[in-house]
């Protein structure tokens, strides 16, 4: 085994070993902001390279498995992971000023986002359930502690607290589930499986309930109705920038996962698990229009809104044909994109070098900060699926791959929904638009936020000239991931 | 033979009474340090088994570890021991349900009574027997061979624990006086002495 043939996994390799550089960079350096702002920026261009590098080592045609058929590589794990990579470095740059200000500036919290996407790359790339779940862990154990991050606040504390306890249960239940599937086949290894399953055609008892566990820790990682709860509260305590990432990166790396795992291994069992994917989509589609109503609290918006989204995400695994992934990884593309442009106005709602979070607070934001009420109109409109924003295609895709594998009412409900969702969209929209003007929030709060939500906003906006663009590489990904 | 047994019989009997002085010992800390014996005592089992690995790993996590963190706990806190005792006899006759529950199980697995599929003998002397390694080697050549990724990320998991740990825990505590020795090593008589002119009558 030499380095040489390890070249598909070189990536994670490089991230490994730069969060441990950029530790002893920031450990041997003297304290303070300017230290966090340098491991920062070398964190963003760390993940930037291991981007290209990712490109560069992509295997052209097939699989290519490594490390004991443990570790996967291809062109979806590869369009995944880049747009993983580019959602983790848009996160840190939103937490750079937001740190300064709130005075946490800690080198520590870049390298945990690094060590965090780096778990998230493990676990697209897997393909052992071992894998999957030490993955998932890593991941999961660096989002705790930055969920935790402001330490002096009690919100925060909650945030990383509850995050962690739930997460725990999680990571049980998938345990159980895989220790089931591991019971009844024999083996951990999903090339394995996907021979095992191709025999019988059947699967025994046994390895339906490991496969429902399975799915009930993928999907509070996903954050899906009925194993949402966590979401608001953690969205809400966490800082901004934190919520900004996990609202992306985490869920993409997930729902890539769920994806895999799903139309991977167990993709000839679709008939047994299709019902539960369109059970939980359809819920989570429902609690993400209706609960968001009355929230007051733009984050806890913004977390009803992402459960909602996951929802219609997985109305195209719930089809399982390869127009529903494609129509998933187009979606999720697109999703990363509007909500850190909209948390990035999120991070610019500062009074008086205080964050303020009520949607109250936005009213009459045209007439003092015009470009930034413009760019937010545009996001929501979006999400609620308004043509020609990028988010109606995201939505159309889905719900045409729906409709193609006759889930009709599945399709039906997402569209009466998504009715529903764009009711509290729209608000938004009335109180920065028609509402008494308030206060104006701050000016100064640094250039890189205006630039990514300008640069997201812009994406949305001009999406529908170049649509085949996305689609046509999300096509051969998921050509990769399901053959022929 | 006979010295393995007479082996056998001591470990097993110091554990079983350290077992018991665990729980009956008055003083909190003679309890860890009876409990330490009992690890030391089931690292010696473990070894007669032929499961070195599992002896070692005891006695440097268990000993190393959890019973110093124990001891450490008992010392540092202030645990009311005595009111945790109030109530022994209330909860007694739960306990006693359990351990004739464990005891049952105890002894029909090893009377035959339910037959443990598959396994024949000890399994550990098989494996040693069969390959020529021992079991210590073997885990090692697994390890670092077709599970070198999975170990490698479990490192990864760690790193994020002891980061996680020092940034959620470590504060800068204002007002601490701390050594620094290169500031002492560089301090210079002119630093430190200052001669004062005294006139005669007045005091400094």
């Amino acid at each position: 085994m030499t380095l040489a043939s390890l070249s598909a996994a070189w990536p994670e390799m490089l991230l490994a070993l730069a969060a441990m550089a950029l530790l002893m960079v920031g450990v041997f350096r003297q304290d303070g902001p300017g230290t966090a702002r340098l491991v920062s920026w070398l964190a963003v261009a760390t993940l930037v390279v291991v981007g290209v590098l990712a490109i560069f080592v992509m295997p052209e045609e097939g699989r290519k498995l490594l490390f004991a058929n443990m570790f996967v590589a291809d062109v979806y794990t590869t369009f995944v992971k880049v747009l993983v990579l580019g959602a983790a470095a848009v996160g840190i740059i939103l937490s750079i000023g937001y740190n300064e200000r709130e005075q946490i500036a800690r080198f520590e919290y870049p390298v945990l986002i690094l060590v965090a996407t780096l778990g998230m790359m493990v676990m697209i790339s897997a393909n052992d359930l071992i894998s999957l779940y030490v993955g998932l862990e890593l991941q999961s154990l660096a989002l705790y502690v930055v969920a935790a991050f402001r330490r002096d606040s009690i919100k925060s504390s909650e945030a990383g607290l509850k995050y962690f306890v739930l997460g725990a249960l999680a990571s049980g239940m998938l345990l159980y589930g895989a220790s089931m599937v591991y019971g009844f086949t024999g083996s951990t290894n999903f090339s394995q499986l996907v021979t095992v399953f191709g025999q019988t055609g059947a699967a025994s008892v046994g390895v339906i309930v490991g496969i429902v566990f399975l799915i009930v820790g993928l999907a509070f990682k996903v954050s899906a109705v009925p194993f949402h709860m966590w979401t608001p509260d953690v969205y809400e305590g966490a800082p901004t920038p934190v919520t900004a990432f996990f609202a992306a990166a985490p869920k993409l790396a997930a729902m890539a996962l769920f994806v895999s795992v799903m139309v991977g291994p167990f993709g000839k069992l679709i008939g047994q698990w299709q019902q539960i994917i369109v059970l939980i989509s359809i819920l989570s589609m429902a609690l993400g229009a209706f609960a968001a109503i009355q929230q007051t609290n733009i984050k806890r918006l913004l977390a009803y809104s992402s459960i909602g989204h996951v929802g219609y995400a997985l109305i195209g695994l719930a089809a399982g044909t390869k127009d529903g992934i494609t129509g998933i990884l187009v979606y999720m593309a697109i999703y990363i994109v509007m909500t850190l442009g909209a948390f990035a106005v999120v991070l610019c709602m500062q009074r008086d070098g205080r964050m303020v979070e009520d949607i109250k607070d936005l009213s009459g934001l045209s007439r003092t900060r015009p470009g930034m009420a413009l760019m937010m109109a545009i996001f929501m409109f979006s999400m609620a699926g308004i043509p020609p924003l990028a988010g109606f295609f995201a939505k159309i895709y889905v719900f045409m791959a729906a409709v193609e594998a006759e889930l009709y009412t599945l399709a039906i409900l997402g569209v009466l929904t998504s009715v529903v969702g764009a009711f509290y969209y729209l608000r938004i929209v009335k109180v920065m638009y028609f509402d008494e003007a308030t206060e104006s929030f701050d000016a100064n709060t640094g250039r890189e936020l205006s630039v990514i939500h300008v640069a997201a906003g812009l994406f949305t906006l001009l999406f529908f000239l170049f649509p085949s663009a996305l689609t046509q590489l999300a096509d051969q990904a998921v050509q990769s991931l399901m053959g022929g | 033979m006979i010295v393995q047994a007479l082996a056998f019989y001591v470990f097993a009997i110091v554990a079983v009474i350290s077992g018991i002085m665990v729980v009956t010992s008055r003083n909190p800390v003679h309890s860890v340090l009876f409990l330490i014996l009992a690890f030391f005592n089931a690292a010696g089992l473990f070894v007669l088994m032929g499961a070195e690995f599992l002896a070692m790993i005891l006695v440097i996590v268990y000993v190393g570890a959890v019973a110093v963190l124990f001891l450490f706990v008992v010392m540092m806190l202030d645990i009311n021991f005595v009111r945790m005792r109030e109530g022994f006899i209330r909860y007694m006759p739960v306990g006693a349900l359990i351990g004739l529950v464990l005891l049952v199980e105890l002894i029909a697995v090893a009377t035959g009574l339910v037959p443990i599929g598959g396994v024949k003998g000890p399994v550990a002397e098989s494996i040693a027997a069969q390959s020529g390694v021992t079991n210590t080697e073997m885990l090692g050549r697994l390890i670092y061979t077709k599970y070198i990724y999975l170990f490698q990320l479990a490192g990864m998991v760690l790193f994020v624990a002891m980061i996680g740990a020092i940034v959620l825990t470590l504060r800068q505590r204002e007002g601490v006086k701390k050594q620094d020795i290169a500031k002492q090593i560089a301090r210079r008589r002119e630093d430190g002495v200052e001669l004062k002119k005294v006139t005669p009558g007045e005091g400094a």
